[in-house]
């Protein structure tokens, strides 16, 4: 039986040489990981690095290939996540694991019901240990309600409590900022600040380095899965745990040419649409975005951002009001009339509206323009046409593997992102709608992005950005407008926002709205 | 073998087809003996009953022929991301179809053939177009759609042939279609004075005249390699690819997502429609009452999945089909076989092919036992 | 007249429905767990034959009935084996089944009853007993509709307990869950591959208690169109009943009134009345479901997770 180190007592977590294999791939190389009793550690890498695979095993999702795991001293060997439940961990995944038409309750209590006989359910039972539960954490929630219903700051509250209900001790928090305001960041810096205080353990797997700052006690820095080395957060700054992270000198600044705009070439005016669900999504949205800038549309998820972009793209339809794009109304354009017009869009998910997967790069890069020449003559492809646009393509925008009848699906994700990117910008189109650009990807990718979509503004072009990342959306835009509740609430000149501002627009106004 | 020739072999989907027809066969072998029926006669039979003579040879192909087209219906449909059960009420619309053009038309041969199938053709693309029409437009699912219309055309079929002008004397049926309308291989003149004295000189063609063999198998080869070049070449090929992988892309990418349901219907609607209108022109010449569903329109999915759903791959698929069938036609007789076991034998491979996963465990099983210590995944 | 009509279209509706109830509840089961179950009629078919079969020869309709859930649950194992082990296609796994099960059972026909594609009937005492027979006055409009089948009551006393399951109770709850969200059951702790198993072989239990209320109940015997297309029927009342217990029995009630309508018309006194060709009563069971579906599918959601494989990883 392995020995843990001799300070294992007042380790509440130690992960000896822990190595992953998925396959060929070396997801984790030899990590050595430990948390003290009552700390906050976070644990920083890109996306991709392998800090989820690491906290996935101590949660029982996956066995380690090899190397030990410790909980308070005493070895364990963690193979499902019932096992880390009944020794005190509990995990919030960043996407989370919430059943949408299940209440509160039911979503906290499933796996581990009270019941009576027959195994018939004790509702009220279970309503009364939540709303104990809730007021001994500060963790304010609906019991009743459906997750379909509340808001992701309460969702991520019913996570908590989740782990909370099953005797957590331990809390993994995985990119638990991703989706919150600023100010509901802060709420939850409190939150973690309450279960410190009544003795249980934090892990927050995160890549935003202010709140590590703001959070943390410690911070173990994983990088392309090999552990890096693990500091004191207050004696290091924000840009040299950036360094450990990617491996070199990060800049956070893009570069940008002072913005020269001219004219709208998109403006909507008081639109009105319904969500899936058929409640009000958008409710009198009045906007322009002017040639020759970058308008970010920054939001909280689910305030309709998803909808206006539907809209937008032609795969909603309208309830009133009017979008008008280059001079002409297009609010009952197709999706391939405004394509045709110079609409370009690249979508929130790649995968499911961005490519198909089962296609090569070649035949994704045509996606838009495969009815016309050169691509096509009287409805037969001209395959020779569509190679040689694929090589150009993969050439000046270095996709990987240049491999034009590569798989779609089996490209990493900042190579998908690459081929929708190729894909639009070559159009030429007048206005090109960037929803969650960056997403998963890591920061050279990232940075590539950045660069096009600039490159696209400082050519004459309007580029609509809508993005959950404050920290892209503050380096990117020229103008950034602020979407509540369907509402656009305010629309700032990149001089006039700051973060504490957009955070506190974003929710609504004054009043701390979590 | 070596690992990695053996990874190499499972991942192809070939040797999984194959691996599933023979593990189908096994299981009906296992049936058979458990009912006190000699898998190895049984199988002889069959085998003898296909290859023996060259009128079986031809009726195996005879029997292949609309399978292959049916399996074409269900396979295109499927590329587009649609379940094409409606075969088989396509079929009927389409033998319906042809039957009355080609039995109240008058129009000089060849051309009178055409002209029928394709009126048979016609008929059973709109059958296909109504469900792909109810998906598109009201978001039906088109599973229980085609199902519905497959009952709907059996009895809407009993209901027109047996109309008084329709309907001929003595039989639910219609009027047998005019000679001109045939497709059959020289009916007229292998049952001549001179086509008889021909054929008592040439046993071979002799046999084969035997049997209505007709050039239904050659519009069928045809139509599998019109599938493939419309679903490959074609911008019409590459939007319906588009939409059965992703229809959400598609629309985001100007895609008519809607209509390209409809016309993907539609066209299998009328491949499937092809093999009734050639079976009645080729061989019975006549659409009668039916009891039940003969079966070749749900055979016909079975055919497209063990085809991998592909064009080209219809045509091994369905002519096994028509085999087994054919061959297990026999089996009542020479065995007192029920012939049902080739319904088991089919749905037992159809069963396996939809198990792609199950060689890969296998694969992994053997992997395990040889490395030790290490299953990388938690219970 | 008009008291006799209504009378029989009632009890004919409820006597066609036993089938159709049983078989989409077991739809309901599977797909609220996250399985499609296309193989219904399959499963159906096998429990028509194995009742029909086995109720013959044990002289005794019950031990055929449960002897038909056993056989249904045992062809749904096969289909869980493939969807939720292997990973298959539920709809084509489904398929498989509908191939496998009415082939099996014409198979077993012809090996037990002498090359026949039908059993031997059972004798009207063997057959499925009617309790209330004999407490009202005969042919009358109470005797007419109430007095019906064992297996009809059995039927109707299903959903209201299949919904207490499903609602109530902590398997339910499990169900529930597996089929919107497997990824949060299984991080829960909850077995998914196990509710999974359960609920598909659930599923072709209840099919065939459905086959068998057909073979043994309605008719006497088991021929080889007597499921036609029931099964699939099944599965159209359950998308109507937005994949819940009480609207599938209310959809079960429509369309089986459609067919106790069709049986209507074509009585010898009302043809001469009305004059609709047998052949064309015969569409409007499927014609009246594409009808419904039309109409009223749009807005119905399916269990989120229903029909994807569930894989670890």
């Amino acid at each position: 039986m392995p020995e843990g180190t001799k300070n294992t007592v007042r380790l509440a977590v130690e992960m000896k040489r822990i190595t992953k294999r998925f396959g060929d791939f070396l997801a984790n190389d030899a990590i050595d990981f430990d948390v003290r009793r009552g700390e906050v550690h976070a644990l920083l890498g890109e996306n991709g690095a392998g800090k989820s695979t690491l906290m996935n095993q101590l949660y029982g999702l996956y066995l380690p290939s090899s190397g030990a795991i410790f909980i308070n001293g005493e070895y364990v060997r963690i193979t499902s996540p019932k096992m880390a439940i009944a020794r005190g961990i509990g995990m919030v995944h960043q996407h989370f694991m919430l059943v949408q038409p299940f209440t509160v309750t039911e979503n906290i209590v499933l796996g581990c019901e009270s019941v009576g006989v027959f195994g018939i359910l004790d509702n009220a039972g279970a309503l009364r240990e939540v709303e104990t539960l809730s007021n001994r954490y500060g963790l304010a929630v609906d019991p009743g309600a459906r997750i379909q219903d509340i808001s992701v700051a309460m969702q991520q509250r019913v996570e908590i409590l989740k782990c909370l209900y099953r005797g957590a001790e331990i809390l993994i928090l995985d990119e638990p900022t991703a989706v919150l305001t600023p100010q509901e960041i802060d709420f939850l810096a409190e939150i973690i600040r309450n279960l410190t205080a009544e003795g249980k353990t934090v892990i927050i797997i995160t890549h935003k380095l202010r709140e590590i700052k703001n959070m943390a006690h410690r911070c173990t820095v994983i990088r392309k899965g090999v552990k890096i080395g693990t500091v004191d957060v207050a004696s290091r700054s924000e840009s040299e745990l950036a360094e450990m992270m990617v491996g070199r000198a990060v800049t956070f600044e893009v570069e940008k040419a002072p913005v020269r705009t001219s004219e709208p070439v998109l403006s909507l005016h008081e639109v009105h649409a319904r969500n899936n669900r058929g409640l009000p999504a958008l409710k009198g949205i009045s906007l322009d975005v002017k040639r020759g800038e970058i308008l970010a549309l920054a939001g909280v998820d689910g305030n309709g951002q998803s909808e206006l972009v539907e809209v937008l793209t032609g795969l909603r339809r309208v309830d009133s009001g009017s979008v008008r794009f280059r001079d002409a109304e297009i609010t009952d354009f197709s999706p391939g009339q405004r394509i045709e017009r110079g609409l370009a869009a690249i979508p929130e998910d790649r995968q499911k509206r961005g490519l198909v997967g089962p296609f090569t790069i070649a035949e994704n890069l045509i996606l838009e323009e495969h009815t016309q020449p050169p691509f096509s003559r009287s409805g037969i492809l001209d395959l020779q046409a569509i190679g040689m646009h694929a090589r150009m393509l993969i050439d000046r925008f270095d996709i990987r593997p240049p491999r034009e009848r590569y798989r779609a699906s089996s490209l990493s994700g900042g190579n998908q992102q690459k081929v929708i990117l190729a894909r639009e910008i070559t159009r030429d189109p007048e206005l090109l709608i960037a929803s969650q650009p960056t997403r998963g990807l890591d920061v050279g990718a990232i940075e590539y992005v950045h660069k096009r979509l600039v490159q696209v503004r400082d050519e004459g072009k309007a580029v609509l950005l809508v993005s959950l990342d404050l920290d892209e959306t503050l380096a990117l835009a020229d103008r950034i407008a602020v979407i509540y509740e369907g509402r656009i609430v305010a629309v700032l000149d990149r001089e006039e926002a700051d973060e504490r501002r957009l955070g506190l627009l974003m929710a609504g106004g004054g009043a701390v709205h979590v | 073998m070596s690992d990695e020739k053996r990874k190499f072999l499972a991942a192809s989907p070939l040797f999984f087809t194959l691996f599933s027809v023979i593990t189908g066969l096994l299981v009906g072998a296992l049936v058979l003996l458990v009912s006190g029926y000699s898998p190895l006669r049984a199988y002889h039979v069959i085998i003898d009953g296909i290859f023996s003579r060259p009128s079986y040879i031809a009726y195996t192909i005879i029997y292949s022929t609309p399978l292959i087209m049916t399996g074409l219906s269900v396979a295109f449909a499927f590329r587009t991301g649609l379940f094409n059960i409606g075969a088989e009420g396509q079929f009927i619309m389409g033998a319906l179809g042809a039957a009355l053009a080609g039995a109240f038309l008058n129009l000089p041969p060849v051309i009178h053939a055409i002209v029928a199938a394709l009126a048979g053709i016609a008929a059973a693309a709109i059958w296909g177009g109504i469900a792909g029409f109810l998906k598109a437009r009201f978001g039906v699912n088109e599973v229980i759609a085609t199902i519905m219309l497959n009952w709907t055309a059996l009895y809407l079929n009993n209901y027109i042939v047996a109309l008084p002008g329709i309907k001929r004397p003595a039989a639910t049926a219609t009027a047998f279609i005019l000679d001109s309308a045939r497709i059959e291989i020289l009916p007229l003149w292998k049952a001549s004075e001179a086509g008889r004295a021909w054929r008592a000189l040439h046993p071979f063609g002799h046999d084969i005249f035997r049997t209505p063999f007709n050039v239904g198998i050659l519009v069928a080869l045809f139509l599998a390699f019109f599938c493939w070049w419309i679903l490959n070449r074609t911008t019409l090929g590459y939007e319906l690819r588009a939409v059965g992988h992703n229809a959400e892309c598609s629309e985001h990418t100007g895609i008519d997502v809607k209509g390209r349901m409809i016309s993907s219907m539609s066209i299998a609607g009328g491949l499937a429609g092809a093999a009734g209108a050639l079976h009645v022109l080729g061989w019975t010449r006549q659409a009668a009452e039916l009891a039940a569903m003969e079966g070749l329109g749900f055979d016909g999915i079975a055919v497209a999945l063990i085809g991998g759903a592909s064009p080209i791959g219809c045509i091994p698929a369905g002519l096994l089909f028509g085999a087994l069938k054919y061959g297990g036609s026999k089996l009542q007789f020479a065995l007192r076989a029920p012939i049902e076991v080739v319904n088991i034998v089919i749905g037992a491979i159809v069963f396996f092919v939809a198990m792609p996963k199950l060689l890969r465990i296998i694969g992994r099983w053997q992997q395990r036992k040889k490395r030790q210590g290490g299953d990388s995944h938690a219970a | 007249m008009l008291l006799e009509s209504v009378a029989f279209i009632i009890a004919t509706t409820l006597m066609y429905s036993a089938p159709l109830i049983f078989t989409s509840l077991g739809g309901v089961v599977s797909e609220n767990a996250g399985v499609v179950n296309i193989g219904l009629e399959g499963m159906m078919t096998i429990g028509a034959f194995v009742g029909a079969a086995v109720g013959y020869f044990a002289n005794d309709a019950w031990i055929g009935f449960l002897a038909a859930g056993a056989a249904g649950g045992t062809l749904a194992f096969f289909h869980a084996m493939a969807c939720v082990t292997f990973l298959a296609d539920h709809i084509v796994s489904g398929i498989a089944i509908n191939f496998i099960g009415p082939g099996l059972s014409l198979f077993l026909s012809r090996y037990f009853f002498d090359g026949a594609t039908q059993t031997l009937s059972l004798s009207l005492d063997t057959k499925i007993p009617r309790p209330l027979n004999g407490v009202f006055e005969q042919n009358g409009f109470f005797d007419m509709v109430f007095n019906q089948y064992a297996t009809v009551y059995l039927a109707l006393f299903l959903v209201p307990f299949l919904w207490f399951v499903l609602y109530r109770t902590r398997l339910g709850l499990r169900i529930r869950a597996v089929g919107e969200h497997p990824k949060a059951a299984d991080t829960l702790g909850i077995d998914v591959f196990r509710i999974k198993y359960l609920a598909v072989i659930a599923s072709g239990v209840l099919a065939g208690f459905g086959g068998a209320a057909l073979s043994v109940a309605i008719v006497s015997r088991f021929s080889s169109t007597l499921v036609s297309g029931q099964g699939f029927i099944a599965l159209a009342a359950m998308i109507f009943g937005k994949w819940k217990p009480v609207g599938t029995l209310a959809a079960c009630l429509l369309f089986s009134s459609a067919q106790g309508l069709t049986v209507f018309l074509g009585r010898a006194d009302l043809q001469r009345l009305l004059p609709i060709p047998s052949q064309l009563l015969a569409t409007i069971p499927f014609l009246l479901t594409l009808a419904v579906l039309i109409g009223f599918v749009g807005k119905s959601r399916p269990p989120a997770a229903d029909g994807i494989p569930y894989e670890k990883e």
